[in-house]
């Protein structure tokens, strides 16, 4: 396995992994807060950031413990702020939907439907002033493009040759409302279009199709300072928020789901080392067997992990 | 003992015919569809009022009964569908909009305050705004600074609107019922717990009264004014003090503008003291405004310094090792009460004791122990 093929691997099951931690072990009722868990679309954010330096910017959304752990973020400090305690990324003042680590770049996660997308125009504005050559990557769903600020922030982004760029990591639904009862087409670059911003729109559970697209869009960015506009097709295999599977409900068509299935993004990275005779099994075991301890230790950390202290309610309403 | 058995016993109170008991949501979701069935201009707008889920089962199954023209699923675009509600509605029709969490609404702030606020006034009485806004306020299971909130002074703030903030399933029908029939803006502020409240609902299309607060216990001790899910905890309060002799008078705001303090100030100057329980923060909420109207009449009303209960000043944390500090519980309020009273020492310890003894074993992040998250 080269380099890039064993970070990928190790970016993709470590979310896959954590998530599905996440999930067996939500019932225990230690991890009091919402959770929307990103099974299923790894590809997006880890083709996405792989591409990305230390200095270039993330910002996200409530479904952001994707995006937070491709861009390097800290494991133990992101279950501990799931299970409310001082050590986690907000002093679990946030909660699940709250996710960063400014050391990495990974610079915020905000639960409102599309709040974080100006704010990331904004953090594209300061690198443009500071004619920085690095990049901001602001990750969001389906549904925040029918919010106004959307086009208020593309428009902004476009007028001023902003270096963003903006993941529309489509999963097809909002909640249990799916695209064709929100949009009239599913085509999300025309919206990139109406703004003169450039566009691309592909299938998000192919990683290294993902990596490579993605990294000559950046590279441009980069080069030119110019927004761009990536719609990446995935979907998500558990219940919008919480760890269940929750297609008994039956919002979802069967066949969608099995095709989605099909398209796993972890399957579809095996089988393409195997295609490219770079698959070894042992490598893998190995990567696999690291996370699990990882994993094992932060829920051990995070468990053990005090509240924060009563006393420091009102701490940082201000700053000094 | 249980949340519910605590609604329970105040349903009865509140509606001593016993009937037909049911949940605030079953009861919006009734007075919803009587509605609808009955004014065929009714259309209801929201985010998720089709799921599966039904926005806490109040929107259940109204898409099947009613055509898409009526019961319209919307795009994620708050602040847009406000102002298309307030278009349908100076065109004749009556919208119900739905807000799953009050900072949703937020987007849309600038349609409600400018102008389903302002239409019939700036108009000089012409174009009238027939909106229903419902929106979710309240605490639970970690949701954090930006899901718990409790904004409704807020919305209390600006003319033009009527705020009304049920806390039973009587008046979760009703003054749904009387707000469609208004032929103003009015929001109703629902407590996410509130809706598995329990209680005798009338199977007949009813009106709530909505333009004041109502004596729900009567009392000689102290005047309690409190809305929403907190009537629950000035209960348990109550039951416990009764024990002692101690009867508070208990006012369910009910309906926070137009606010008619009349009824506040009759039990104060029986009882001269007074404490106020509100939902939201503390600093600038509903509480200064009871205390300060009543102060502009009745300077020497209170024999000792009116109370307010309310949220700190800060966010909301969302971790239950601060939200356990951050939301006042029973002891907390109880302190409050006796405070006010001439009790000596040892009658406070075991009314404290009591109350300790009687205090649900759940968390408080939940309104209730079966309650497994994450919504
Ligand atoms: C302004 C606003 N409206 C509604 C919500 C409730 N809400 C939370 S997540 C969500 C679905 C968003 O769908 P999408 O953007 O496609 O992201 P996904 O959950 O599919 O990742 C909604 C409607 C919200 N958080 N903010
Ligand atoms: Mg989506």
């Amino acid at each position: 396995m080269n380099f890039l093929n064993k970070n990928l691997a190790e970016s993709l099951f470590r979310l896959r992994m954590v998530e599905n931690e996440i999930s067996k072990r939500y019932s225990y009722q230690e991890m009091r807060c919402p959770v929307h868990l990103s099974i299923g679309q790894e590809a997006v954010a880890v083709g996405v950031c792989n591409n990305l330096e230390i200095e270039d910017q993330v910002y996200s959304t409530h479904r952001c413990h994707s995006h937070y752990l491709a861009k390097g973020g800290n494991l133990q400090s992101m279950i501990s702020e799931i299970y409310g305690k001082k050590s986690g990324c907000c002093g679990g003042r946030g909660g699940s939907m709250h996710l960063m680590d400014i050391s990495v770049g990974m610079m915020l996660s905000l639960p409102i439907v599309a709040s974080v997308i100006p704010i990331a125009v904004g953090a594209a504005m300061s690198k443009k002033i500071n004619k920085s050559k690095t990049v901001v990557v602001v990750f969001f769903g389906d549904a925040a493009v029918e919010e106004g600020v959307f086009h208020e922030s593309a428009n902004f982004a476009s007028l001023h040759n902003l270096p963003i760029l903006f993941v529309c990591e489509n999963n097809r639904y909002s909640c249990f409302t799916d695209l064709s009862e929100r949009q009239p087409s599913e085509d999300l670059t025309r919206l990139a279009k109406s703004h003169n911003i450039e566009s691309i729109k592909m299938n998000g559970n192919d990683v290294i199709k993902v990596y490579n697209q993605s990294q000559k869009i950046i590279k441009k960015i980069k080069n030119s300072s110019k927004p761009f506009f990536l719609q990446l097709d995935t979907y998500r295999y558990v219940e919008h928020c919480g760890p269940d599977n929750d297609d008994h409900l039956n919002y979802r068509n069967k066949n969608e789901v099995k095709k989605w299935l099909n398209d796993d993004p972890i399957e579809n990275f095996l089988k393409y080392l195997k295609k490219r005779k770079q698959y070894d099994k042992k490598k893998i075991e190995v990567i696999k067997n690291k996370i699990a301890i990882q994993i094992k230790k932060s829920f051990e950390f995070a468990k053990n992990d005090k509240f924060p202290e009563v006393s420091s309610l009102r701490k940082n309403v201000y700053a000094q | 003992m249980t949340s519910f058995l605590k609604f329970l016993r105040y349903e009865k109170m509140f509606m001593p015919s016993k009937k037909r008991i049911i949940s605030a949501s079953q009861a919006i979701l009734e007075a919803t569809d009587q509605f609808m069935k009955k004014d065929g201009n009714l259309v209801i707008i929201g985010e998720g009022i089709n799921d599966p889920k039904g926005i806490f089962g109040t929107t259940s199954n109204l898409s099947k009964k009613y055509s898409k023209n009526r019961v319209i699923e919307s795009p994620i675009s708050e602040n847009g569908i406000t102002g298309i509600a307030i278009g349908l509605a100076i065109n004749n029709f009556k919208v119900l909009l739905i807000h799953q969490r009050v900072e949703f609404a937020l987007l849309s702030v600038e349609q409600i305050f400018n102008n389903a606020a302002k239409s019939f006034y700036v108009t000089n009485g012409i174009h009238k705004v027939p909106l229903v806004i419902r929106m979710v306020i309240g605490r639970g299971w970690g949701q954090g600074p930006a899901h718990s909130q409790s904004l409704e002074t807020v919305f209390s703030y600006i003319p033009g609107l009527k705020v009304l903030i049920p806390s039973s399933a009587y008046d979760a029908k009703g003054m749904l019922i009387s707000a469609l029939q208004d032929p103003n803006p009015v929001l109703i502020i629902e407590h996410r717990w509130f809706h598995y409240v329990t209680g005798n609902v009338p199977k007949k299309i009813y009106q709530s009264d909505i333009t004041k607060p109502k004596i729900i216990s009567k009392g000689k001790d102290i005047t309690v004014v409190t809305s929403s899910y907190n009537v629950y905890e000035i209960i348990f309060c109550s039951e416990i003090l009764k024990k002692f002799n101690i009867n508070l008078e208990i006012i369910d705001l009910r309906v926070l503008r137009p606010l008619n303090t009349k009824p506040i100030i009759q039990s104060v100057k029986k009882t001269r003291k007074l404490i106020v329980f509100e939902t939201g923060n503390k600093i600038y909420g509903i509480g200064a405004e009871i205390v300060a109207s009543i102060l502009e009449k009745y300077h020497n009303v209170f024999d000792s310094p009116p109370s307010r209960i309310g949220l700190p000043d800060s966010p909301t944390p969302s971790t239950r090792g601060l939200a356990k500090v951050y939301y006042p519980n029973s002891i907390d309020i109880m302190k409050v009460i006796i405070k006010k009273l001439n009790l000596n020492v040892e009658v406070k310890k075991k009314i404290i004791n009591l109350l300790k003894s009687k205090l649900p074993s759940h968390e408080i992040d939940v309104p209730n122990p079966k309650f497994k998250g994450p919504f």
